[in-house]
């Protein structure tokens, strides 16, 4: 399984260094380095958000919320710089995580004590998130004069010759490969996935695992909500309106299945990183940036005919319903 | 509460209490729109006017067209997450064969044909290929849409004749409109499709156990396919009266409608996991839908404001009934 796992996310991998190549041949400086940092910083957020959608996907859910939980907090955070230009940005990220979990907390208590199926909650908690917002700002934007410099700067602060957004995403990485590898939560993420029947004769509690991965989606779109805000400097009703879909596209890319218990922490990187590559390569080889839906759907629905054949080499799955 | 959780915890199957809750749902439901109806006449003196009350249906007719094809196909275990794109898609093909001259039965013709086969492509890809449609039309939805706007970019196709603008502007009767009366007509038709034919059995048998369908003799397959098919086709009409109604095409034209339709058939009490709806509260979600938009907007309050209210109802009504049953039945 593991190295099946690899196999797969290797091809991705190929598959993004020929994107790469295939792109300089037309633009040959889009290959550079520099140019190649600046698309991971470009990135990051879609990576983040893919990362927090991939353990809800895993267990056989789905966050629809996930955008307009980043509009909501992203507008949370930015009233209040504007309103109090005092508060340090660390505690102002501390805030944003605390607000995401809330509104995870709500999805994931919804699934895990009414039994609604996520997709239903999440579909509400969509429209009522973004709606929230409005009621927040009054339909108000905040617009950057009215921002503080350190709200803007902070994840533009290079580290190292890395702005701190590139290390935000990469110590998320990292933070999600050791959550999901090493740690009995990870483990019992992917047992829910590939059986929950299974999974409750193992000894774990399948509604409190995936109230687990809803507070932590939501955490991640309350600190997307901050990354967004502060980096393309605007907070409005509008903020990443539809992006939800974006983000399950990158997972799907990445070879995560809908049908819960596959998928990687690279892969979900990888799948961002295949989009976010698409979308900086359109405007310097020359192609309409209107391009760039039909070629992400094209890429989704590739990636999931080939993925669909790997899916199929599991076992036999016995168990199937639980005693009572 | 650390019980282990009974098998309803699992969500392979349909809820059982849920399930028997489909009974009183649609009296639910009517509950909810009386309601909501008395709110609103109550709340502003314009509501109650037939040419308020014929504005007000404008609100669902179109997408309550796309949702009783969708309920079929979420009952059979599927999911169109496409049907908005494949309206941009087709308005589009519109759009540009009005620039090559043609009259209004070819654009009617066109539209139709898109969606059909932006349906069967969809049909294709999940019953060929065996992939899960709800990543499927997450797919085409970028894809339709991601054509249209290649196409179009920024543009916009204007100039439809004056005849096809009867389709989402005409009146057959007094304040009764084409697009209303075509609802009702398809309302009725859906409810004897699903629930008075041999093929509404088999939508239901498929959505609930699909292998039991067919060692049954069901061709699972070709009756999804059918599903996908059908639900291209409404999307289609749908954008024919959409573009007839607004004049204009634009590659943003219908946008976020699938997630609204969606809501619409749940809120309907078709079970998203398949095997349990009806058609008649499908209509009365439609109804519901369309009160409360058009309510508040004559109060005033601004579209996204009510699209919270859109979506507390949602959670509020799937919920109610759970947690009635709980308090009563003690779990």
């Amino acid at each position: 399984m593991k190295a099946f796992l690899k196999y797969r996310e290797i091809w991705l991998a190929a598959a993004i260094i020929v994107l790469i190549g295939l792109i300089s041949t037309r633009f040959p400086a889009f290959a550079d380095p520099a140019n190649l940092r600046q698309v991971f910083n470009d990135t990051s957020i879609l990576m983040i958000l893919a990362l927090g959608q991939m353990v809800v996907i895993l267990t056989r859910s789905i966050d629809l919320s996930m955008a307009s939980n980043l509009c909501f907090t992203g507008m949370v955070v930015a009233m209040l710089n504007a309103a109090h230009p005092a508060i340090p940005i660390p505690l102002l990220i501390v805030i944003a995580l605390v607000v995401g979990l809330v509104l995870g907390a709500i999805n994931g208590l919804l699934v895990w004590r009414l039994n609604i199926p996520s997709i239903v909650v999440t579909l509400g908690t969509l429209t009522i998130y973004r709606g929230a917002t409005f009621v927040l700002s009054g339909g108000a934007w905040v617009n950057a004069d009215k921002m503080s410099p350190e709200f803007i700067g902070f994840q533009r602060a290079a580290f190292l010759g890395i702005p701190v957004l590139s290390w935000i995403a990469i110590l998320v990485i990292a933070l999600f490969f050791v959550v999901m590898t090493r740690t009995a939560l990870g483990r019992s993420i992917y047992a829910i996935g590939v059986n929950p029947t299974a999974s409750v004769y193992a000894g774990i509690d399948v509604g409190r695992t995936k109230f687990i991965v809803f507070c932590i989606s939501g955490m991640i779109g309350g600190l997307s909500g901050y990354l967004w805000i502060s980096r393309y400097v605007i907070a409005s009703v509008e903020v990443a309106n539809g992006y939800e879909l974006n983000i399950i596209a990158a997972c799907v890319i990445g070879g995560i299945s809908i049908a819960g218990g596959i998928g990687s922490v690279g892969g979900a990187v990888l799948g961002a990183l295949f989009l976010g590559i698409i979308s900086n390569a359109l405007p310097v080889i020359n192609i309409s940036p209107f391009w760039q839906m039909a070629i992400s759907g094209s890429a989704i629905i590739l990636a999931v005919v080939l993925n669909a054949r790997g899916e199929r080499q599991q076992g036999r799955i016995i168990l199937r319903k639980v005693e009572a | 509460m650390t019980d282990i959780p009974a098998p309803r915890h699992i969500p392979d199957r349909l809820d059982k209490p849920l399930r028997s809750a489909i009974f009183s749902w649609e009296a639910l439901l009517v509950v909810v729109a009386v309601a909501i109806f008395a709110i609103n006449s109550f709340a502003s003196p314009y509501f109650l006017d037939p040419y308020s009350l014929s504005d007000l249906t404008f609100n669902f007719t179109e997408k309550g067209l796309i949702a009783f094809a969708m309920a079929l196909l979420i009952i059979s275990g599927e999911i169109d997450l496409s049907v908005a794109a494949i309206i941009a898609l087709a308005s589009t093909m519109m759009g540009m064969a009005v620039q090559a001259g043609a009259g209004t039965p070819v654009l009617v013709a066109i539209g139709i044909v898109v969606g059909l086969g932006c349906g069967a492509f969809n049909g294709l890809l999940v019953t060929r290929l065996g992939l899960p449609s709800i990543v499927v039309t997450i797919g085409t939805m970028s894809l339709f849409r991601g054509i249209a706007f290649i196409i179009l970019g920024d543009q916009a196709y204007k100039g439809y004749p004056s005849s096809f603008a009867f389709f989402g502007q005409g009146y057959v009767w007094w304040v009764v409109s084409f697009e209303l009366v075509l609802f009702l007509i398809a309302a009725v038709v859906y409810w004897f499709l699903l629930h008075r034919t041999s093929f509404g059995r088999r939508v239901f048998a498929i959505g609930n156990n699909p292998v039991a369908a067919q060692f049954s003799g069901v061709r699972v397959g070709r009756t999804k396919f059918i599903l996908f098919c059908l639900t291209g086709l409404v999307s289609g009409i749908a954008s024919v009266l959409i573009t007839s109604r607004l004049g204009s095409t634009r590659p943003s034209i219908a946008q976020g409608y699938e997630l609204e339709v969606i809501t619409m058939v749940v809120l309907g009490g078709v079970s998203i996991l398949g095997g349990a709806g009806s058609i008649l509260g499908v209509v009365l979600a439609a109804f519901i839908m369309g009160l409360v938009t058009f309510g508040l907007g004559l109060l005033n309050v601004p579209g996204i404001v009510m699209s919270i209210f859109i979506g507390l109802l949602l959670i509020i009504v799937i919920a109610l009934p759970i947690v009635w049953r709980r308090l009563r039945g003690g779990r």
